[in-house]
């Protein structure tokens, strides 16, 4: 038990305690460092990122900084909470920021990405309003820009981008904090980008435009083969119809961005510049903390700069001393007696929490063993959903505190 | 569970082929991130093939999540048994691989085989699978009605049931929906006639899209609005699985109590006398503790309790799953699909 209460002092009050000597993960340092200007939470779907996203956010604001939030698909009550009743893509000043002594200078902006406005957008200031118009209508793009996997994580680059430049410019903020797309897997946010730009920007992208630009411009017997092979296949199985809509669709996007995989690994290298740190969110479950490990090695990888690992939603054990099999003991004998069973429901209850808790300590271990040098904070497990600024407050302090 | 939810009649001893779905061959089993959707399709999957059935449970994200859950090696694509159901029944298992859906398409449609190379190189396969409209989720929910179809054709393997574990909430209506789609888009050809027959299959009462959900705001809202574009989409809204529910340990009167900070601090620690607690223990402090719990724990059921009736506008049957606080293994796995039969969903 001696060890065990030293490691709660040192790493945490919220029940999670961490294998001693895990580093841990300063939050206000990293909020209060003027040299970082973009956050990058990341984390597998239902871990809490958007919440950690926008309590960041708002500990950074009441910190003296000024900051703007991206969130993406937010609970309606957080988002309403928050002042965002529409999906605009305009940052809007959040009200009920209270700024700390001396740290006057803070405000918050908060935005909800809205991915199909987003794509439209570049369409639109790369294109004469016909041309846009003749994008914007065709099917494919309208199935590319709204319901493909990767296009979410691709439109939350680029608007990284826009606000940055925006901030650049303008001065309007000194810190970005973005949530990222609820993928089923961490590292989409990674891979959808580049994958989408070097398909809008391959060979067969190509070889499908080429008879819209004439087919005088395919040359050697190879590619003519391969060629007729595939809009042969194509023509086969989705009809003529289709392929002349992808075509054009092709050749229109072709001339717009003259290099899709070049502006998707422009949008990349921003991840690797100096101002951006990573905080990979999880919860202590399994699947979450296999996410978190993965995306945690990638970035060492990617060289892009990882803060630590936020640990949300862990249960919190008030009085660990009192063992679960002791606390089901003294239920069953009161159970026996027939007396006190609201203290018998107590114990049950500290069992069950004492339980959960192991559990995920030992889902915790795990991954801090595998990687000794990844800090971490945690934040506990609330009874209630987060929706208010006083929510998000509280896990901020908790954070913070850990 | 003294306030449970129970929409449906108690029945009696089940029967086989019984239970609140006794034509559905295809369980889809949905649910937004975090809810443990996987558990419950693998756990459903247990249920159904229990008394000597066959169930094929597939996975269509490639995530290998069956493989963890069941602890075995890696899936590969290809049908194989996983799990034994009490009485006998068989679970089988398939990850359903994008590129090799469709090689195995091109060629049973078309007898394709042989350029598939030629595709590859071009990037054609990374572009049918990954990019192309839709054409990844109609290989990959036309490889499950071809499962369902087997028992008509009379080919073998044939399964009693299909359970798929789908894409989350936020996509399953386009995910299902997707071979209409792409038939809108296909205005002729063979596309279009596969397109059809599988909704044929997936729009019919063959076919029960279940909805995984925690009693939380945004898991609620989230399964609320999914019903409703399933509805929309005219696709078989199935059950509502109601997943890590808090097991309630204090009865209805002790939560209010506690709720409302009513809890008789004198009459607890007399209790935990009574129980007769180590004697190091500072009965103050754990005292403090105790109520401390019992006050979020009532928090947490007043919320879920609201959230249950939220869950019941949407007016579907509802089966409860409590949380295991031990995490999910193979014994945990059995228990659920126990509880899931009790219940009367198989």
């Amino acid at each position: 038990m001696a060890t065990e209460k030293a490691s709660a002092r040192t790493t945490s009050t919220a029940g999670g305690r961490l294998p001693d000597g895990t580093p841990r993960l300063h939050i206000d340092s990293l909020l209060d460092d003027r040299a970082v200007h973009v956050i990058v939470c990341c984390g597998s779907g239902g871990v809490g990122k958007t919440t950690v996203a926008a309590s960041l956010a708002l500990r950074a604001a009441e910190r003296g900084r000024k900051v703007c939030v991206m969130t993406i698909d937010p609970a309606k009550r957080l988002a309403q909470s928050m002042g965002l009743t529409e999906l605009d893509n305009t940052p809007r000043a959040v009200n009920g920021v209270i700024p700390c002594d001396g740290a006057n200078s803070g405000r918050l902006d908060a935005m909800m990405l809205d991915m199909k406005r987003t794509f439209d957008e570049i369409v639109q200031s790369h294109q004469d309003t016909e041309r846009a118009q003749a994008i914007l209508d065709n099917p494919f793009y309208q199935a590319l820009s709204s319901s493909f996997a990767g296009t979410q994580e691709y439109m939350a680059m680029e608007k990284l981008g826009q606000l940055r430049n925006a901030a650049a410019t303008t001065g309007q903020w000194d810190l970005i904090v973005v949530d990222t797309p609820p993928s089923r897997s961490a590292l989409d946010f990674l891979d959808a980008p580049q994958r989408l730009g070097s398909f809008l920007d391959g060979r067969l992208m190509r070889l499908l435009a080429a008879p819209a630009r004439g087919a005088g411009k395919l040359t050697g017997k190879i590619v003519t083969v391969g060629f007729t092979v595939v809009t042969g296949t194509i023509t086969k199985v989705i009809g003529a119809q289709v392929l002349k809509d992808l075509q054009l669709f092709v050749a229109s996007f072709d001339a717009m961005f003259g290099g899709f995989r070049e502006r998707a690994e422009a949008t990349y290298r921003q991840l690797q510049a100096p101002d951006t740190r990573f905080i990979v969110v999880a919860a202590p479950d399994r699947d979450a903390l296999r996410e978190a490990s993965y995306f945690v090695e990638r970035l060492a990888t990617e060289q892009m700069p990882l803060s630590g690992l936020v640990l949300n939603r862990v249960a919190t054990v008030p009085l660990p001393q009192l063992t679960r099999e002791t606390a089901i003991a003294g239920a069953d004998r009161l159970d026996e007696a027939g007396e006190h069973a609201v203290v018998s429901g107590m114990l049950r209850l500290h069992a069950d929490k004492m339980q959960l808790a192991k559990s995920q300590r030992r889902m915790a271990e795990r991954f801090c063993s595998a990687h000794p040098s990844v800090a971490v904070a945690t934040a506990a497990a609330l009874p209630g959903d987060v929706h208010d600024l006083d929510g998000l407050r509280e896990v901020g302090q908790a954070l913070a505190n850990d | 569970m003294s306030d449970r939810n129970k929409p449906h009649a108690p029945r009696g001893t089940p029967a086989p082929r019984s239970g609140d779905w006794p034509k559905v061959q295809l369980h889809v089993v949905s649910g937004k991130g975090g809810t443990g959707k996987t558990t419950v399709a693998g756990a459903l999957a247990i249920a159904l093939a229990t008394g000597g059935r066959r169930v094929l449970l597939m996975e269509v994200e490639g995530r290998q999540g069956i493989a963890q859950m069941f602890d075995v090696p890696p899936l590969p694509y290809e049908e194989r048994p996983i799990a034994i159901a009490p009485g006998g029944g068989d679970v089988y298992a398939l990850a359903v691989d994008p590129e090799a859906a469709l090689l195995e398409y091109l060629e049973m449609f078309y007898g394709m085989k042989r350029s598939a190379s030629a595709l590859r190189k071009l990037g054609a396969i990374d572009f049918a699978t990954t990019i192309a409209p839709g054409l990844r989720d109609v290989l990959l929910t036309g490889k499950a009605i071809e499962a369902v179809r087997r028992a008509d054709q009379g080919r073998h393997p044939a399964y009693d049931a299909i359970v798929m574990d789908a894409p989350p909430t936020g996509r399953i209506s386009r995910f299902l929906n997707v071979s209409s789609e792409v038939g809108n888009l296909a205005k002729v050809g063979p596309i279009k006639n596969q397109a059809e027959s599988v909704m044929a299959v997936i729009r019919s009462p063959r076919t029960a899209v279940h909805m995984v959900t925690l009693l939380e705001e945004m898991p609620v809202q989230e399964t609320l609005d999914g019903i409703e574009e399933l509805h929309e989409a005219k696709l078989p809204v199935g059950a509502v699985i109601v997943n890590m529910l808090r097991v309630p340990r204090l009865s209805p009167p002790s939560l209010e109590a506690a709720s409302e900070g009513r809890l008789d601090r004198a009459d607890i620690e007399a209790g935990l006398l009574a129980a007769g607690l180590p004697k190091n223990l500072n009965l103050d402090k754990a005292t403090d503790a105790l109520i401390d719990e019992a006050t979020d724990h009532a928090e947490r059921v007043t919320l879920e309790q609201s959230q249950r009736i939220r869950l019941n506008e949407a007016n579907r049957p509802i089966y409860e799953l409590p949380e295991m606080a031990g995490g999910i293994d193979l014994s945990a796995l059995y228990s659920l699909a126990k509880m899931l039969r009790q219940q009367g969903a198989c």
